[in-house]
């Protein structure tokens, strides 16, 4: 990838940072969960070996449980290794929903801590854009970080998208208390380096609790104008 | 020993509570800070096991809410969370020893509770 300034891989570094922080710390739980669920099979191995009936529900339940983290764990490093692979070029088509997918994925134990929820009302109609995937899934999360703030008692952010000739737009709803907010709160700085690197744009709308993010479907075509 | 494990975790606490209560110790779970204030206020408890990163609350947060309402409870942290930051704010209150990296060994984990309980 390149096309970096210094500011600019700061931001990313810091945005990678979190990311694997909150991925290791899932991982971490997936693993005490399977280290316990491993324990009480060993316990109830030392039982029986004593004479204790044991219920085979109870090895039901444990070998469900542990099933239920494998899966656990498929996810989140097929996301980290998704995370991973959007250094490796700087123009990619992607696919809308897989990218605001990943980027929820990515962010669900974060929002999860500040008690927000996530929630994908996709359309099912399948957009592909070419952009610069870590650049976008950088953006996404500063949007989601924001709104989450903005959230006030709702607590529920909704990601939807829609589509015309030259341009996508992402709505972020359901940011409750984002009147109160000074004009200047969003985009920062940060946001404005990666909406320069993606071509795109950002509109905060107070009426309707939403963020917007419009970028161009082909950003070679947009550096090309530019 | 009755002990309370607080983390949003529920299949941890869940497998936790059945280990420990295997090896006779009496232990209750609650997966929100709001729920284990409330549980705390409502049953004695010599020992709770938080974990640092709880939905709402930080588990340093709990932890000194918790004591406000029982000044005699002891504390733990059993968490996920590795960073120095972390760290320092968890042990600052436990001691290095009570605080543990997850997965723990039962074996440990017992080990450290009796320890504590007989300080």
């Amino acid at each position: 990838m390149n096309h970096r300034s210094d500011g600019e891989t700061g931001t990313g570094l810091q945005f990678f940072g979190k990311m694997t922080a909150s991925i290791s710390h899932e991982i971490k739980n997936v693993m005490a969960i399977i280290n316990e669920s491993a324990g009480l099979l060993e316990d109830y191995t030392i039982m029986a070996e004593k004479g204790v009936p044991i219920d085979p529900e109870k090895l039901k339940a444990v070998s469900q449980r542990v099933s239920k983290q494998i899966r656990r764990a498929d996810g989140i490093t097929r996301n980290m290794n998704s995370l991973a692979h959007s250094v490796d070029d700087f123009h990619k088509s992607v696919g809308l929903r897989e990218t605001l997918e990943l980027s929820v994925g990515l962010s669900l134990r974060l929002a999860d801590m500040k008690s927000v929820k996530l929630d994908l009302q996709l359309p099912q109609d399948p957009v592909t854009i070419i952009t610069s995937p870590f650049h976008l899934l950088n953006l996404l999360w500063q949007v989601v970080d924001f709104a989450m703030g903005a959230s006030g008692g709702g607590k529920t952010l909704r990601f939807t998208y829609e589509t015309g000739p030259d341009s996508v737009k992402i709505r972020v709803t359901g940011l409750e208390t984002l009147s109160n907010l000074s004009e200047d709160a969003f985009p920062t700085e940060k946001e404005k380096a990666l909406l320069q690197t993606l071509g795109g744009a950002i509109f905060l709308d107070a009426k309707a609790r939403e963020i917007q993010i419009v970028l161009p479907k082909d950003l070679r075509q947009k550096s090309t104008d530019n | 020993m009755r002990v309370l494990l607080v983390d949003d975790e529920k299949e941890l606490v869940e497998a936790l509570a059945e280990r420990l209560g295997i090896r006779g110790i009496e232990a209750h779970w609650e997966t929100t800070g709001d729920a284990a204030l409330k549980r705390i206020g409502e049953e004695a408890f010599d020992l709770a096991i938080l974990d640092v990163k709880i939905p709402g609350i930080s588990g340093i947060d709990l932890q000194r809410k918790m004591k406000v309402k029982c000044p005699d409870l002891k504390f733990m942290f059993l968490t996920g969370h590795g960073s120095q930051d972390d760290f320092a704010a968890g042990s600052s209150e436990t001691g290095e020893d009570y605080y543990l990296l997850k997965p723990v060994h039962i074996d440990e984990l017992m080990e450290k509770m009796k320890k504590l309980m007989s300080e």
